[in-house]
């Protein structure tokens, strides 16, 4: 029997956070990254999908800080803290960052995926949070939910079929 | 504010007409290529939220055949046309003339892919042409690329370039629908996403003030 399950949506540069028994999920990643940061003993988790590698781009105003990897990993760990998760026992996980369409061109543009993933790895190694596992790159859309209990990020592909990190 | 914010009424009715034109000459270009009626309805101009765009067709994990292109000139910009995937397999079937042809047979993939890949090289070529006509504006496209895959995953690339500067962005959806087929409510989608400083060319060049 398949339990009726909880499942918390985020949307393109949103981010929030959830405590089991609910899971969290996000749909359609394409060159965007779903980063999950974790406390398997609190069992709280957070999900951020990121759009963009470095908000220091944007001139002036007011910034939607979930959609910057630079300002959104910091911001999770904050919103997971809130409801119970332990700083030091924070984990992450992330998936995406793929390159959807293959140009001949050398826009920059192209290579958001890539980037976006280097971006949230430097941020997490800045708060030393460790990086468990990651399915990123390659050219296929992702959506993804994660389990706090059982602290399994399940990764749905149309081409490459289902698998979990 | 967010400058999308400041858009008018007037700003999104010119914003209809583009869509408009554009997808009323890849209407007649689908229908002389496939020797068929094909409809198309009133373009849907909307300012909306990233989110809102990634939910338009029936959510972000929706599996659509897609062509996107990047426009390059006066007014840079990203180019979709996006199809159901069934649809897509109709649309090569008559293309290449075998019935039997379906997208799940590996073998024969890469002949499909190629049709599908110029018919949407058609579409969006006649999309731009008619709307550098209509503006005078030098419009370049970009070599076309194809993929099959979730909605959200592949819109999302026509909103980089905006989501460094705003939150939302402007929809100019024009739907085509192929007549004689009733067992469906199948559609093939334009959505035309002009990076943040097309518009004011864009509405310049259509004889409407950017500020109005």
């Amino acid at each position: 029997m398949i339990e009726q399950r909880d499942v918390i949506k985020v949307g393109i540069a949103e981010l929030k956070a959830v405590k089991a028994p609910k899971c969290i999920r996000t749909s359609g990643l394409g060159s965007c990254v779903g980063l999950i940061i974790f406390d398997k003993y609190s069992e709280v988790a957070g999900l951020a999908h990121i759009m963009l590698p470095d908000s220091t781009i944007v001139k002036g105003g007011d910034i939607n800080r979930s959609k910057y990897a630079d300002t959104a990993v910091s911001d999770l760990v904050k919103s997971i803290i809130t409801i119970g998760g332990k700083q030091r026992s924070l984990r992450a996980k992330m998936a995406g960052g793929a390159q959807m369409f293959h140009f001949h061109s050398q826009n920059e543009m192209m290579r958001i995926g890539p980037r976006n993933v280097d971006a949230i790895k430097k941020q997490l190694k800045v708060l030393s949070i460790p990086l468990i596992s990651e399915d990123v790159g390659g050219n296929n859309g992702r959506t993804i939910e994660f389990d706090p209990v059982t602290c399994d990020l399940v990764i749905r592909t149309v081409n490459e079929g289902v698998r979990k990190i | 504010m967010d400058f999308l914010q400041k858009i008018s009424h007037v700003h999104l009715d010119v914003l209809r007409e583009v869509g408009n034109i554009g997808a009323g000459h890849s209407a007649t270009a689908l229908s002389k290529l496939l020797n068929k009626k094909i409809d198309m309805t009133v373009p849907n101009v909307k300012l909306a939220s990233f989110t809102e765009l990634t939910e338009w067709i029936g959510g972000p994990d929706v599996v659509i055949a897609s062509v996107f292109l990047r426009i390059e000139g006066d007014v840079p910009g990203s180019l979709f046309f996006v199809l159901d995937v069934k649809q897509a397999e109709r649309f090569i079937q008559q293309l290449i003339g075998d019935r039997q042809y379906s997208l799940a047979d590996l073998d024969n993939q890469e002949l499909g892919f190629s049709a599908f890949l110029e018919l949407g090289n058609i579409l969006t070529g006649s999309y731009l042409s008619s709307l550098s006509d209509l503006t005078n504006l030098n419009l370049y496209p970009s070599v076309p690329s194809m993929s099959i895959d979730m909605f959200g995953a592949v819109i999302s690339y026509g909103l980089i370039e905006l989501s460094k500067v705003s939150d939302y962005c402007i929809i100019i959806d024009t739907a085509i629908i192929e007549e004689d087929e009733p067992d469906t409510t199948v559609k093939g989608h334009f959505f035309l996403l002009p990076d943040p400083d097309s518009f004011s060319v864009l509405f310049k060049a259509l004889g409407v003030n950017a500020n109005d």
